[in-house]
């Protein structure tokens, strides 16, 4: 029997909404199925399943918000024995009209699972659990990342931090909506720069054989299939982070963490209402056209308000180009827990020097923003380097 | 189906896939003469599917060579009719 519980699809994201089930008890569901939909500060985004099985019990309501980490409903191993979990209490918020008559599962057939208490799970300062009070944050649903996972009054901070006004919440109008996943980036960026030392290095790459390349494949291919520059950049760099993986994970606690897996955030614009930035999981593996084609799936399902929950929490490191907006470097902010960031600028002619011949060639400044606590100048700057000469062959993305 | 289709059959269905691209603007304020992309925030993931729409929907072959005269309302309505007229004889 296992609990699905609420997952935090953003560093900042202490609550979701659950707007429906796409399942409903008694069903099967396999693992990576969407199985509900919960909105959040930032987007509404389709959850799935972590395991197979058959759902045992919806203990959350459409219309409730459940905490990050709070049990949403139950699914059992299936040719496993039934078995309710008993008296679960849902830590939901309930809507008005039913917050007085909380939904009870049915009577119990197998003993509760021992859960520890509050104050023994928790691991809080004083000073702490009283901003917590102050700021009305439920300390149990903050993640800390303090010592063994202690929260600190920053991570009440940064909790408290997207939370607007209630009767902002209400409201669920667009400006709401658009001020809230901007109070969700103001929260993750100021937690960022409060908290990751960040270093910059830039690099200049000569694109000639990769758009000469990139010209060349668009001619054979039709317009359905073909590929745009921005997927060979992130095809670069997810290959350039198997050659300096300690770029490729994140920060928990005292310590960094390598991902075994590559999964590239790409920074999407939702123009007028910010930015996401989901993963395209295990981006190093994909071949371009199959890249490409997960890219533009990524990137409509982003601006539909469609994203996936395993696309907000999965990413291990992010690219953001912002070269259509006429930029040539960026210096990024890390998206935590992630520990690096890369930027592109955009793609411009300019001199360049070959075989003590000036000539004319498009280049793209690449940049790299980095935590210091978990890399240094040098990997870095081997990491643009890599990047650089991965770009230098085209054909072998 | 290739076919005829008058001028301003044409420009409807090219504002109709725009809209499809970018359904948060506002088509009605768009000078047909200036760069969508400028004038929408069109980036080139939007413009690729655009391409592609217009692809499967008059079924023109757009090389990307030809993208820049894709970029406006006009530009795209005046390659579109040249392309149908040629499929046509």
């Amino acid at each position: 029997m296992a609990e699905f519980l609420m997952p935090i699809l953003g560093s900042d994201m202490t609550e979701g909404k659950l707007v429906e089930w796409k399942k409903k008890a008694g069903d099967r569901v396999k693992k990576g199925e969407i199985i509900a939909e919960v909105d959040t500060e930032k987007a509404t985004i389709e959850i799935e399943s972590f395991q197979t099985g058959i759902i045992e019990q919806l203990i959350a309501k459409p219309g409730d918000t459940v905490p990050v980490g709070a049990v949403m409903a139950v699914i059992r191993e299936e040719g496993k024995p039934s078995g309710l979990l008993p008296e679960v209490q849902p830590q939901v918020h309930l809507e008005p009209d039913r917050a007085a008559k909380p939904t009870r599962p049915a009577a119990p057939l197998t003993p509760p699972a021992p859960r520890m208490s509050e104050s023994a799970r928790l691991r809080i300062s004083p000073s702490a659990r009283q901003l917590a009070a102050e700021l009305g944050v439920d300390p149990s649903t903050v993640q800390g990342t303090g010592a063994d996972g202690a929260i600190t009054r920053q991570d009440i901070e940064a909790a408290a931090g997207p939370v607007l006004p209630s009767s902002a919440e209400a409201a669920g109008t667009a400006i709401d909506r658009q001020a809230r996943i901007r109070q969700t980036i103001a929260a993750a960026m100021a937690r960022s720069k409060r908290e990751i030392p960040h270093y910059y290095l830039s690099t200049t790459i000569d694109l000639s054989r990769a758009m000469t390349w990139l010209t060349e494949q668009n001619l054979k291919r039709p317009v359905t299939d073909r590929l745009l520059s921005g997927v060979l950049l992130i095809k670069a760099v997810a290959l350039a982070l198997r050659e300096v993986p300690e770029l490729n994970g994140f920060w928990k606690g005292h310590a960094a963490a390598q991902s075994p897996d590559i999964h590239v955030g790409v920074a999407v614009s939702l123009r007028q209402t910010g930015l996401v930035a989901p993963a395209i999981h295990h981006t190093d593996k994909h071949p371009l056209g199959d890249l490409m084609k997960r890219f533009q799936e990524v990137v409509k399902r982003a601006r539909a308000g469609t994203l996936r929950s395993s696309e907000f929490s999965d990413p291990t490191i992010t690219v953001t180009s912002l070269g259509e907006q006429g930029v040539e470097t960026v210096f990024g902010v890390i998206y935590p827990p992630q520990v690096a960031l890369v930027g592109f600028g955009k793609i411009v002619e300019r001199p360049w020097v070959v075989d003590g011949q000036m000539v004319a060639r498009p280049v793209i400044t690449a940049t790299l923003s980095a935590d210091h606590r978990v890399t240094d100048g040098h990997r870095g700057g081997l990491f643009l380097s890599v990047v650089d000469r991965l770009l230098q062959e085209p054909g072998a993305l | 189906m290739t076919r005829s289709r008058p001028t301003s059959e044409i420009k409807q269905t090219v504002l109709t896939l725009l809209g499809e691209i970018a359904p948060e603007a506002d088509l009605t304020t768009i000078r047909p003469d200036r760069s969508f992309r400028d004038q929408l925030d069109i980036d080139s993931m939007d413009f690729l599917n655009f391409i592609v729409a217009v692809h499967n929907e008059f079924h023109v072959e757009v090389p990307e060579s030809d993208y820049a005269q894709l970029v406006s309302i006009d530009g795209c309505v005046g390659y579109l009719e040249r392309k149908l007229s040629h499929s046509q004889g």
